[in-house]
């Protein structure tokens, strides 16, 4: 049994709509801090839509309404914070490795930049702590000035991951980080969320089961908008307890 | 068929070569029962050669847990039954086993001076071919309900052993001219003791693939 951790996010009854249609049903959760969260379902199931509802992407989209609450630290992010400040805090990693077509130095140092930082010799630093974090220090750092977009894919995701977290998130978010990704990278991508979580909250989309149950603590199942089971990642797939889970990883759906 | 169906079946192939298995195991035991009752050295001889049957399949059952286990990296019930039925097959075999080596001994005892059966031993046997009995229907037919009355039947099959170890060290002390034949029947009687272990871990075995706790039955 994994050791209970102060809740990270608390979702109450969080719904969500795009226009009419009723993505996410009544959501109820509790996310605890330093743990990896992995999001499994099909297609449709609304587990990226919930993702991006922890850091607001959603309200981009048009139609979109939302019901419930996400607190953050009993904050609750949809009404008491400045959704720059909400972003900076909760960082996202995306399925296709997206770099700013620039050097690899000012992809990471983007976003400390923003935040106003200017002096040259706090930006290394922060470029270089950054790096060595996203485990890509050692492959890149004879070549900072070349364009990121002239890196393999799996070490463009670790800059993008990096650029992640310079600007000191507590929270990165990943959809499907590594379905772009061959074997090693795969692999290098995984081991570096567990070297995360010992810093930051990790909440992971994957279609990738065997991924979810090797690096996550815990997994929610989502199906058609509903939470259908969350817990212990080795309950969920030693024993989960709903059918509909049971047949979803066994592969017995539909 | 789709690769999942070819999964299923394969899954579905596993279950019935076990039950194979049990099957044949349960025709073992009632021929040893019955060359035991008999001192029939013909048929002791029979039921050694039987147990090449068995090692074959447990063979066959164990490649066919680790391919599936290799290719199609099993979850929830699959693996506990992967898992399960590889661990189990094991016990299988070994009940075969000792059906060869009381076989062995009924052989030896038609050689030896005549002495009479201890009292009780047949019961004991009864017991453990019940209890075997009890748990490949249980893996059969998923139905755990009876794992705990295996457990405790595995209690009174230990008490025979004791009282039977008893008896045949007093029979020793008093006719050392027949120790042989006694020493015999000792070990014939911890066979049937060992037997009875491991259809009881045969029941656990099962019982964790249905309900997927582990701690639940193992400790009673």
């Amino acid at each position: 049994m994994a050791e209970k951790k102060p809740a990270k996010f608390s979702v109450q009854d969080l719904s969500l709509y795009y226009g009419d249609f009723k993505a996410l049903n009544q959501i109820n959760m509790e996310i605890p801090q330093n743990e990896i969260i992995a999001f499994i379902g099909p297609s449709g199931c609304g587990k990226s839509t919930f993702l991006k509802t922890i850091n607001r992407m959603n309200d981009l989209i048009e139609g979109v309404k939302v019901e419930g609450k996400i607190y953050m630290d009993g904050t609750d992010i949809y009404k008491d914070i400045d959704v720059i400040k909400l972003r900076q805090k909760v960082g996202m990693v995306f399925q296709q490795p997206n770099p700013f077509p620039m050097s690899i130095y000012d992809n990471v140092a983007y976003g400390p930049r923003i935040h106003g930082i200017k002096k040259k010799s706090q930006l290394d630093e922060i470029v270089e702590t950054s790096l060595k974090q996203a485990a890509i220090w050692d492959e890149v750092k004879d070549r900072l000035k070349k364009n990121a977009l002239g890196m393999s894919g799996g070490q463009q995701q670790r800059i993008c991951i990096a650029r992640a977290l310079a600007v000191e998130p507590e929270v990165i978010l990943m959809d499907e980080p590594t379905s772009a990704l061959d074997p090693i990278s795969t692999l290098k991508i995984e081991d570096l969320a567990v070297e995360l979580k010992e810093k930051y909250t990790i909440i992971i989309v994957t279609h990738n089961m065997q991924q979810a149950s090797r690096i996550s603590d815990r997994t929610a199942f989502f199906l058609t908008g509903d939470v259908i089971e969350y817990g212990e990642t080795e309950e969920i797939f030693n024993n989960p307890v709903q059918k509909k889970t049971e047949d979803y990883i066994t592969g017995r759906f539909g | 068929m789709t690769t999942r169906k070819i999964y299923l079946a394969e899954l579905e192939e596993l279950t019935e070569k076990v039950s194979l298995m049990g099957q044949k195991l349960e025709e073992m035991i009632g021929s040893v029962k019955k060359a035991l009752t008999e001192m029939d050295g013909e048929l002791a001889k029979a039921i050694i050669a039987q147990d090449d049957d068995i090692d074959e399949l447990e063979r066959t059952v164990e490649h066919g847990c680790i391919r599936i286990v290799a290719k199609q990296q099993p979850v929830a019930t699959d693996l506990r039954r992967v898992t399960s039925i590889m661990r189990l097959i094991g016990d299988i075999e070994r009940i075969a086993d000792h059906c060869g080596d009381i076989s062995e001994y009924i052989i030896a005892l038609t050689g030896e001076s005549i002495i009479p059966m201890p009292e009780n031993i047949l019961e004991m046997f009864d017991v453990m071919k019940k209890m075997v009995g009890m748990t490949i229907e249980s893996f059969i037919t998923e139905n755990v309900q009876e794992t705990e009355e295996v457990t405790k039947m595995d209690d009174i099959v230990d008490d025979y052993f004791e009282k039977i170890k008893d008896e045949l060290c007093i029979a020793m002390k008093h006719n050392p001219e027949h120790i042989r034949a006694y020493a015999d029947y000792l070990l014939i009687a911890k066979y049937v003791e060992r037997m009875a272990d491991h259809s009881t871990n045969i029941a656990e075995w099962t019982a964790f693939i249905v309900t997927g706790d582990l701690e639940q039955y193992m400790n009673i």
